[in-house]
């Protein structure tokens, strides 16, 4: 089953809310508000909720898209959900490792991984 | 923070754009634009991209306080050997010396406080006005 929604693409596959982010970019600020309301009233309609953002589109973001993120991060964990990042490119990934939030967040190479991993 | 060079040689493009992240994201798209057209690769044209969103962003919100009455001025150059984009605020400025890092461990929660560090890290040069509201970032062809 899937729901297309502005920004987003979300799947649901045994038991685990896959989120594509269709957006090439995450830079604009209204871009990534509206991700992050999306994505929040997904958590909040879904306590303990499992969701997988898979990143495989995205070429650029912000750290204004990295803050989106951490919020987002905060809420599902307040919901004892997981939270889990799959399909970083590499580009993408470098800016994790340099602000050191790769260490924050669970990150997978693929969604297939992610998925085994819940 | 230091006197900004003065780069006469270089063929500067100016612009003045409103307190606006809608409008910054067009100034982004003309320097990016013009960066590609001198051949800078894919990883130069992405460091410049996330530099100019991070500087014209902490420009519009911080510098300029969100003030929509505020201007942001923006001028740049691109040739054969580097790229260098200057942006400034209306704002009082700051001292850049005095933003925490954003790795600390009491602060990697936090969803603020990385655009400076990956202008750094992006960019190879990035200086602030003694005033702190005028940043100069160059990036040069590889």
């Amino acid at each position: 089953m899937t729901d297309e929604q502005a920004h987003l693409k979300i799947h649901h596959s045994q038991g685990v809310h896959l989120v594509e982010l269709i957006n090439r970019k995450i830079l604009e600020e209204s871009s990534i508000s509206q991700i992050g309301d999306q994505l929040t009233q997904l958590v909040e309609a879904n306590p303990q909720i499992k969701l997988l953002l898979n990143f495989a589109q995205v070429e650029h973001l912000s750290s204004a898209a990295l803050g989106m993120l951490i919020t987002l991060r905060s809420k599902v964990e307040g919901t004892n959900g997981q939270l889990k990042l799959s399909d970083i490119r590499p580009q993408i990934y470098e800016v994790f490792k340099i602000t050191q939030l790769y260490k924050l967040f669970d990150i997978h190479d693929s969604a297939a991984e992610a998925l085994r991993r819940f | 923070m230091a006197k900004l060079p003065v780069d006469q040689e270089l063929a500067w493009k100016e612009m003045v754009i409103p307190n606006d992240l809608r409008a910054a994201a067009g100034t982004e798209r003309a320097i990016v634009e013009e960066v590609e057209r001198h051949g800078y690769g894919a990883d130069a044209t992405f460091a410049i991209r996330l530099a100019i969103e991070e500087a014209l962003t902490n420009a519009i919100k911080h510098g300029n306080s969100n003030d929509p009455s505020r201007r942001v001025f923006v001028r740049y150059a691109v040739d054969a050997r580097r790229a260098v984009v200057c942006v400034r605020d209306e704002g009082k400025g700051f001292n850049v010396e005095e933003v925490p890092d954003p790795t600390a461990p009491d602060r990697i929660s936090l969803p603020n406080g990385r655009g400076i560090m990956l202008m750094r890290a992006y960019m190879d040069e990035i200086t602030y006005s003694e005033r702190g509201n005028e940043v100069r970032l160059v990036k040069v062809k590889q």
